[in-house]
């Protein structure tokens, strides 16, 4: 926001209240309430105005205050967001970033809880990335912002807590690329946003039992950084994906289908896919951990598919 | 306590007594002459903004300040409406407009255009009267219903007819076709299909203007949007999120309905609890107008505040213009529903024959002068489809261009290079 005066953030509770999970916390004192706008309840609406704005020179950030309410602004996502830089014969270019915190937390409910990349995956024109750490969400929010593309970051209610020592100098990450977590022989464990630290924890327990997963954090999760997905898929021959999404439709279901396209030949096994369970997530504790994957079950998996 | 429904028609806001007097400095500014035209014209018993109101939002009905402003000019020199120049200009731009809609359903009927087209005869007096007293820089946002204001705003006939055509010269490179119509060297942001979906892109493009003036400091920068749309949007979410966001944020843009009764089937008065969509303005704390859009020359006299008041920042003004379409909805509705009585009405009220009459009345122009004009027209017209039928199709290599502005956004292959240094994309021959 201070290198270029164009970049503006919009949304619920943004400005005075600092963010509902504090993300723009003390820019509004720092550069304004018009900078950082306070949007009254409207999503679609002012994310259709977003879009406006972008259209007309701004490079506006737009927060959905819970990922799951950006489902009201669907009508401005699909229809403005990814199709009009194309419907306008490259006229009008749509730098805009929506964000916002999705993902399963603790008990929040159903509604709360959702996890909107596969809705949104379908969208021709926009790029969709999720962060996962505080080096990557600097980076990727800073490479989205700068994109001329429209780009949607999803980032994740319970990864906000995270402390991490991150480089003073500037850095800029690259949208379409994915990041190698761990380099390893056996397997290819897919995944993103939460999930990363479900699988590292797995990762610990299945290096005990002798096993060496190597782990990619795929973050472009529109469009798949094909290459360093493959080029791990040559070396280990055997495929696991885990997402927070849901079976049906998810973005695993995406990656599935677009591994055994490109690379079917390099595989042993049939690619496993651990995605949530297609329930809406309850509000109990226990049934809450029953939908999402769990370590124990990577473990499993992994054992399974190495077999 | 009055209510809403007193005949009365005086809402008491116990919030606002205390800001009384600035709303008496604001209708001054508003309106020129003051104390007449406030609250309550006679001839309508609506609940209405009344002095005790601290929010500054008239209503009043335009025919009221047309009236006062004819015996004023009638005691200067001239007495008239407007001068012969403007109106050839707006002669020639509403026959442009009904010229080239009635080319585009020959067309349609000849096949040479596809898909829903809907056409705008009879409303042209709205697209004219707004959009001529625009600067270049100023942005519209339409509808489907989009070839006129795209017409009235500067996009030249020939790329709008190639663009319904489908050709690679038309203003979206064939892309978008009739219910998308885009330009931005003119300033139109559209151009959309889905009624309601444009007015938050509107209020965008004002929020621009406005983060311009303020934020930038670009102090001159008094771009105004005008965002049209229909009656039957206004039961739709966005429109009312919007005015209350325009109002809110005192954004410089002008909500334009043209209110022509009917959407597709659906008459205005069958859908609407309250079809006095003016008076939804004032609710939001904006002025709410009706003009009679039939007749330009009401028409223009509307821009004329409603854009002064958004260029000084005074904020979002809503008006309602009474107008009808001649045509059925599109080309495939055979418009079996509306009353012939209705439509021989509307149609003895056309706009160009009324401001043709008007100017011949009062002398500004012959009848020799605005054949000159019609004969001006049909040829741009004839042109307009020579144009668009000698142009190219799009060729393939036009399927990938614009889907990113940045085409890196296709991603990275499984041979490690971004998928758009793959030779195919150019070729338009690549799976993305």
């Amino acid at each position: 926001m201070e290198r270029d005066p164009c970049v503006c953030v919009m949304g619920e509770d943004v400005g005075h209240y600092g963010g509902s999970y504090k993300v723009t916390k003390g820019l509004a004192e720092k550069y304004g309430d018009l900078r950082v706008l306070d949007t009254p309840i409207a999503e679609n609406s002012f994310t259709g105005m977003g879009i406006g704005a972008a259209m007309t020179g701004l490079r506006p950030v737009v927060e959905g205050m819970n990922m799951g309410f950006l489902l009201l602004a669907f009508n401005q996502i699909s229809n403005n967001c990814g199709m009009l830089h194309y419907t306008s014969g490259g006229q009008f270019k749509i730098p805009i970033v929506i964000r916002g915190p999705g993902g399963v937390g603790r008990q929040l409910g159903a509604e709360h809880s959702q996890r909107l990349e596969s809705y949104f995956q379908s969208i021709p024109g926009i790029q969709m990335v999720a962060c996962s750490t505080p080096y990557n969400a600097k980076g990727l929010m800073k490479a989205a912002i700068r994109s001329k593309n429209p780009v949607i970051l999803f980032e994740h209610v319970l990864l906000y807590n995270l402390k991490e020592r991150i480089p003073d100098e500037e850095y800029v990450l690259s949208l379409e690329e994915a990041e190698m977590v761990r380099p390893g022989e056996h397997v290819t464990i897919l995944t993103y946003s939460r999930m990363r630290y479900h699988v590292m924890q797995a990762a610990k327990t299945l290096v005990n039992k002798g096993y060496d997963p190597e782990v990619i954090d795929i973050r472009s999760l529109k469009p798949f950084d094909l290459y360093t997905i493959g080029s791990s898929v040559k070396k280990t021959h055997r495929v696991l994906i885990v997402e927070e999404c849901m079976r049906t439709g998810g973005i695993g279901a995406s990656l599935t289908a677009a591994i055994t396209e490109n690379f079917h030949d390099h595989l042993d096994a049939p690619i496993m896919c651990l995605s949530s369970q297609d329930v809406p997530t309850p509000y109990a504790g226990t049934l809450e951990n029953w939908t999402v994957v769990q370590p124990a079950q990577i473990v499993t998996a992994v054992e399974q598919l190495c077999q | 306590m009055a209510t809403a429904f007193s005949s009365i028609g005086v809402i008491q806001n116990p919030h606002c007594e205390s800001r009384s007097v600035p709303s008496r400095k604001l209708y001054s500014a508003v309106l020129g002459s003051t104390q007449k035209f406030r609250f309550n014209p006679p001839s309508r018993s609506i609940s209405g903004c009344s002095e005790t109101l601290g929010k500054p939002s008239p209503i009043y009905a335009i025919s009221e300040v047309f009236k006062e402003k004819k015996r004023k000019s009638a005691s200067s020199s001239s007495g008239l409406l407007i001068t012969k120049e403007e109106g050839l200009e707006v002669y020639e731009d509403m026959v442009l407009g009904r010229c080239f809609e009635d080319m585009c359903a020959q067309m349609y009927y000849r096949g040479k255009m596809f898909g829903f087209v809907h056409l705008y005869n009879g409303q042209e007096a709205v697209s004219t009267g707004f959009i001529k007293l625009l600067k270049k820089e100023d942005c519209v946002v339409s509808t489907y219903r989009d070839h006129v204001h795209a017409l009235s705003k500067g996009i030249p006939a020939r790329e709008v007819m190639s663009e319904l055509f489908g050709k690679t010269t038309g203003c979206c490179r064939g892309q978008g076709g009739s219910m998308h119509m885009f330009s931005k060297e003119h300033n139109l942001i559209g151009g959309f299909a889905f009624i309601g979906e444009g007015i938050p892109v509107a209020t965008g493009a004002a929020f621009t203007s406005k983060y311009r003036r303020e934020a930038l400091n670009e102090t001159d920068c008094d771009h105004v949007t005008l965002a049209f749309f229909g009656d039957g949007t206004c039961n739709n979410g966005q429109f009312y999120e919007c005015l209350n966001m325009a109002a809110l944020w005192k954004l410089p843009i002008v909500f334009v309905v043209e209110n022509n009764l009917w959407a597709i089937g659906m008459s205005h008065l069958r859908s609407t609890s309250d079809p006095e969509i003016w008076k939804k303005g004032p609710a939001f704390g904006m002025p709410g107008v009706h003009v009679d859009g039939m007749d330009v020359l009401k028409v223009r006299e509307v821009p004329k505040e409603a854009i002064g008041r958004a260029r000084r920042g005074e904020g979002p003004t809503l008006v309602e213009c009474e107008t009808y379409r001649f045509r059925g909805h599109s080309l495939a509705d055979p418009d079996e529903l509306r009353d012939p009585a209705e439509k021989a009405r509307y149609a003895a009220r056309d706009p160009i024959a009324t401001l043709k009459k008007y100017m011949i009345d009062n002398n500004l122009a012959n009848e020799v002068e605005f054949k000159a004009i019609d004969k001006k027209i049909d040829e741009i017209v004839e042109d307009s489809v020579e144009f668009a039928d000698g142009s190219p199709q799009p060729s393939r290599s036009q399927l990938l261009e614009n889907v990113f502005a940045d085409p890196k956004g296709f991603g990275i292959g499984p041979d490690g290079r971004y998928r758009c240094a793959d030779p195919k994309f150019t070729e338009g021959t690549a799976h993305v």
